[in-house]
This record gives C-alpha cells, sequence and structure tokens, in this order.
C-alpha cells in the first residue's frame, strides 16, 4: 500500500462514561474507497468527525495527509470535502451562492470558485435551479448541493457520512452514479453507511463497526467469503411456528439464524436447502433464495440485524 | 496522545500551504458570507435602519417634547433624547443578529456547523458575524446620526463621535447576548425571555428617557451595570457636551469595551466547544 492518507491507530473517543469510539485501528489508502458499515449508534459519525478534524481524540493517534488533527485541523480541512448527515447549506441563500461563499472559506479567488461553481453545478445536474432556494430543492438535490459544496476545493478525501439516508431509491442511484465517476477520477472517499447495498455499490475495502469497535475488515466480497455462506436461503413459518420449524431444521445447510419473522439458512446451494426443508414435511409460507449480503455477514458478526 | 506530524510529506507541505489563508483571513471570508446572506432580508434591514429612526424622532423628539417645553438640563428634549435613540439603534441591530441567528446556526439551519468542516474554526465564525454586524451597525447610526442632524439635535461639532459610542454599545450587547445565546441547545421561548426582561428594560430604565437621576435611588444601579445607560451618557457627551466628570466618560469607555472583549471571548469559547463534540 501507498503511503496512506489516513492512520488512525488505538482511536478512542469518550464522552464521560460512554465510549462512542473504542480503540480502532485502520488506514486508508490515496484513491481508494473505504467504508465505516455498521448500526446507527456504532460511532461511525464520531469516527468521521475525528477524521474530519473537528472533534478531538480523547486518546490514540491520528493521522491525515502525515498531519495531526490536534495541531492542524484548519490545514488538514482545506484539503477535505465534507459531506455531513444533517444538510447545512444555507437556506438564506441560493443554490449558487452557497457554492460561492463556500469555496471562499478555503481562500480560493472570486474568479475561481465562480468557474468551479458553475462545473460543479453541471456535475451535480443543477445547472438549471442554480437561481433557486436551497428550501426548495428536493431531498436528493440538496444532497447532491451538498456533494458539489464538498467538491469546490477539490479536496484530496472526501468524508461521506451516511450520504443517501432519507432519499428515494431513484435519488440513491443517482447520487451513486456521481460518487463512482469520483471514484474513477481517484478521489479518496471515506463514507458511513448502514446500509449493505451502498457500501458493497461504493466501497473497495470497509471496516464493519459495531458499540465502537471493529469486527471485522475486508472487501465487501472477500468479507462475505469469509462471514458468510454463498448463498441464503429465507424461510417463513408464521412467527409462532418459526422456534418449532428452526429445531426440525438442525443440520439443513451450514448455519441457521432465527430471527423474529423469519429463519435464515446459510448455504453453498439455496435451492438445494429448500429441497432438504421440504424433504423433512415442513412447508414455508414463502421461500426465497439470495446471495448472501454485508447484511448477513453483519448479523454473524454481531448477533444484530443493521437496521434495527 | 502522540503527535506524529510529517510536514515534509508533500502532501502535508500542500495541505500547510492552502491552511495559511483561510488562516488569515477567515473571519473577513464569513463576513463576506453574512453581507451575502442580507439580500435576503435587505428590505427588513433598510427599514429597521431608516424607517426606525424617522419613527422614534417624531414621536419623541417632536410629539412628546412638546410637553417638555423647558427640556432636560440646558438642552431640549429632542438633544436630550437623540443620542439614546441612536445608541439603542444599535442596540436594536445587534441584538436581532445575536439572537435569533446564533440559534439557527447551531440548531435550524446548522450551517455553522458547515463553515467548521472547512478550515474556518469557531473563533473565527465569531470574528466574522461581529464584523458583519459592525458593520450594519456603523451604517445604521450613520443614517441615525444623519437625520438627527438634519432634525437639529446635534449642537456639538464633535457630534459624530456619538457614531462610534453608540457602535461600542451595540457590540458590547451584541457580544452579551450571543455568549448566552450560543449556550442554547434546546429553544423554550428564551429569546423572548431576553427581549421582555432583558432588552425591553434596558431600553426603559437606562435614563433614555429621562436622566437617571430621575428614578428612586434603589432602581438607578440598574443604570450603572446597563450598557445602554454608558452608552448614551457617552453619546450625550459627545452630541451636545454633557456635563460630567472626565472619570465618569472614561468609565463609560472602559466599562463597554470591558463587556465587548469579555463577551467576545466567552462567545468564542463557546462556539469552539459546542463545534467540538
Amino acid at each position: 500500500m501507498s503511503t496512506p492518507v489516513i492512520t488512525a491507530s488505538a482511536l478512542t473517543k469518550t464522552y464521560g462514561d460512554f465510549t462512542a469510539v473504542d480503540g480502532i485501528d485502520f488506514e486508508v489508502a490515496p484513491g481508494e474507497s473505504f467504508g465505516l458499515l455498521g448500526p446507527n449508534g456504532a460511532g461511525k459519525s464520531t469516527t468521521m468527525r475525528m477524521v474530519g478534524a473537528v472533534s478531538t481524540r480523547t486518546s490514540g493517534s491520528l493521522s491525515i495527509l502525515g498531519l495531526d488533527p490536534n495541531n492542524h485541523g484548519p490545514d488538514i480541512r482545506s484539503q477535505l470535502g465534507v459531506v455531513p448527515q444533517q444538510d447545512n447549506l444555507d437556506q438564506e441563500l441560493r443554490v449558487r451562492d452557497n457554492l460561492l461563499v463556500y469555496g471562499r472559506y478555503f481562500g480560493l479567488p472570486r474568479a475561481v470558485v465562480a468557474e468551479r461553481a458553475d462545473a460543479l453545478l453541471e456535475f451535480a445536474q443543477l445547472t438549471d435551479r442554480k437561481k433557486a432556494k436551497v428550501d426548495d430543492l428536493s431531498g436528493g438535490m440538496k444532497r447532491r448541493l451538498t456533494i458539489a459544496r464538498a467538491l469546490i476545493n477539490e479536496p484530496r478525501i472526501l468524508l461521506l457520512d451516511e450520504p443517501t439516508t432519507g432519499l428515494d431509491p431513484q435519488a440513491r442511484h443517482i447520487l451513486w452514479d456521481r460518487l463512482f465517476r469520483l471514484k474513477e477520477q481517484g478521489t479518496t472517499l471515506v463514507l458511513t453507511t448502514h446500509y449493505m447495498d451502498e457500501a458493497e455499490q461504493l466501497c473497495d475495502r470497509l471496516v464493519v463497526v459495531d458499540k465502537g469497535r471493529i469486527m471485522a475488515e475486508g472487501s465487501p466480497a472477500s468479507l462475505i467469503r469469509e462471514y458468510s455462506s454463498r448463498e441464503v436461503l429465507e424461510v417463513r413459518f408464521g412467527s409462532d411456528k418459526n422456534a418449532e420449524a428452526a429445531e426440525r431444521m438442525a443440520g439443513v445447510g451450514e448455519r441457521l439464524e432465527v430471527l423474529p419473522d423469519r429463519i435464515l439458512v446459510y448455504s453453498e446451494n439455496g435451492e438445494a436447502a429448500l429441497e432438504a426443508v421440504t424433504h423433512l414435511g415442513l412447508e414455508p409460507i414463502t421461500s426465497l433464495v439470495r446471495r448472501s449480503s454485508l447484511e448477513d455477514v453483519f448479523l454473524r458478526l454481531t448477533g444484530r440485524s443493521l437496521i434495527e | 496522545m502522540t503527535a506524529l506530524d510529517q510536514t515534509q510529506r508533500p502532501d502535508a507541505a500542500r495541505a500547510i500551504a492552502a491552511g495559511a489563508a483561510p488562516r488569515r483571513w477567515g473571519s473577513w471570508y464569513i463576513a463576506e458570507h453574512r453581507i451575502r446572506a442580507m439580500k435576503g432580508y435587505a428590505g427588513d434591514a433598510i427599514f429597521q435602519s431608516l424607517g426606525n429612526p424617522l419613527i422614534y424622532l417624531f414621536a419623541l423628539g417632536v410629539g412628546l417634547a412638546s410637553l417638555v417645553p423647558q427640556g432636560v438640563g440646558d438642552v431640549t428634549y429632542l438633544q436630550f433624547v437623540a443620542p439614546a435613540l441612536m445608541a439603542t439603534a444599535a442596540m436594536t441591530v445587534t441584538a436581532n443578529e445575536t439572537s435569533y441567528p446564533v440559534m439557527m446556526g447551531f440548531k435550524w439551519n446548522p450551517i455553522f456547523f458547515g463553515m467548521n468542516a472547512s478550515p474556518i474554526t469557531g473563533a473565527q465564525i465569531v470574528n466574522g458575524m461581529m464584523i458583519h454586524i459592525a458593520l450594519r451597525v456603523i451604517v445604521t447610526v450613520s443614517i441615525y446620526f444623519g437625520v438627527i442632524v438634519l432634525f437639529g439635535a446635534v449642537p456639538s461639532s464633535w457630534g459624530w463621535l456619538a457614531i462610534g459610542a453608540a457602535t461600542l454599545t451595540g457590540m458590547a450587547i451584541g457580544v452579551v447576548i450571543a455568549t448566552y445565546t450560543s449556550t442554547i441547545t434546546e429553544d423554550r421561548g428564551q429569546m423572548a425571555m431576553l427581549q421582555r426582561f432583558g432588552i425591553t428594560p434596558l431600553f426603559l430604565f437606562s435614563g433614555t428617557f429621562f436622566p437617571l437621576e430621575q428614578l428612586p435611588i434603589f432602581l438607578q444601579p440598574i443604570g450603572w451595570v446597563s450598557p445602554l445607560w454608558h452608552g448614551t451618557e457617552l453619546g450625550r457627551v459627545a452630541t451636545y457636551g454633557l456635563d460630567e466628570p472626565v472619570w465618569l466618560t472614561v468609565t463609560h469607555v472602559g466599562y463597554l469595551a470591558t463587556l465587548f472583549v469579555v463577551g467576545l471571548w466567552a462567545t468564542r469559547k463557546h462556539f469552539t466547544k459546542r463545534l467540538n463534540k
């Protein structure tokens, strides 16, 4: 790996008695797309704020572009683009003005900011809305404008905290497309998400985080390989009959996971597992065979679902 | 905690170079932002700057003055009340700018967090806001000053110094309000309380409409601690040469300057702490 742009070692953040981030270690290489996957409250956003040089760590070490955020906050932030979980566009300004004022924060000349603002509005597919009030934009448009704003300083690293939370499927796909283009251009992306499909789409490598700790690390495919089977059979017998059916299904597939509403059977061959279930004389109300996902990895690692 | 800065690394050196301009000029970038945002409420701001003085001067300086034909001390009632209204106008602008906008920037439209994600620091956000507010106050009180000159309420040739006095008064009050509003996390009607039990009593009991000495002695301390009283008296020294000991004039300036410095320090501290979660 070339010289990392982010190095965290035993990184810890506590608030009184509560430990939000509990001694995590990770590195991010230039141009890499790195994700933190975990449920709400796992410590992802706190980690992002420390990497964003706006939250002082309690202990451990952290280096962004070779600099310690404790000593070089403004310098580090000059090289970052930040897309926060909660939009903080200035609603008193119009769309293009939001980019103009933000660009000035980096000390960029007005002419440079104006030129970049127009290009970024194009990139964010907002050129025809450039004079609109921020309040009049849809959720997806606001997200795209926030991303455009985060790119005004041509950042080395783009930090995205839950970039698509609250967006409808179409808006998510447009956003993913834009982020994918950035990735292709070599921008280092660091994102948090609790959506496994988002992590699978965008991340080269990710860490699974729970209760402030890293549970596993790897590419989406390698994590699935390591912690799950190739396929998963989902069967439902009705919530009062699932537990009883699961007892009879012991031995089917490699592993069973009994959830309140369904039973997951981890197997290399889902169809064969379904056949084995019906051979036992069990008749599920519904059955579904699918490929394993990061959701299954998370369930295996923590015993809990990502979205609770 | 260990610091492992590798400032010689090319990307580190580039970051340090890019951080230089915002470190130096960040406060001015924020002021620029706030001025640009004024486009949205320019009408209100102009009305406040022009309309308020005219209404107050007609109502009090001309209307009420006719009931006080003997004036106050050696000056007409209009001359007595004009510098007080000017200081009050400054207070109105700063109280507006440091109450809801501060709460908004942290909570309802959290732009301060957006600013702080760039190289801008919490202290620079406060500085920039104060630069913008000071500019607004200077424009407002300068217009006010022009109007009271036209009304014949400024007999002294040193009257223009009242612009500085009113600006200092407004800023001293503004930073004190911002010190408080920057700590509010939940809106429980504190802004209305501030207006009702802070701004309004200041306006009424700071020697604005009658000399402080007219109040019973037990109420006079309200005036002594009121920045508006100090600012008003300072304005009167400038516009008509109010006869007071030099030490008292120095006290007015010292009191207002101290409030401003301490309030600015405290507000910057609150912003920095709140942004660094």
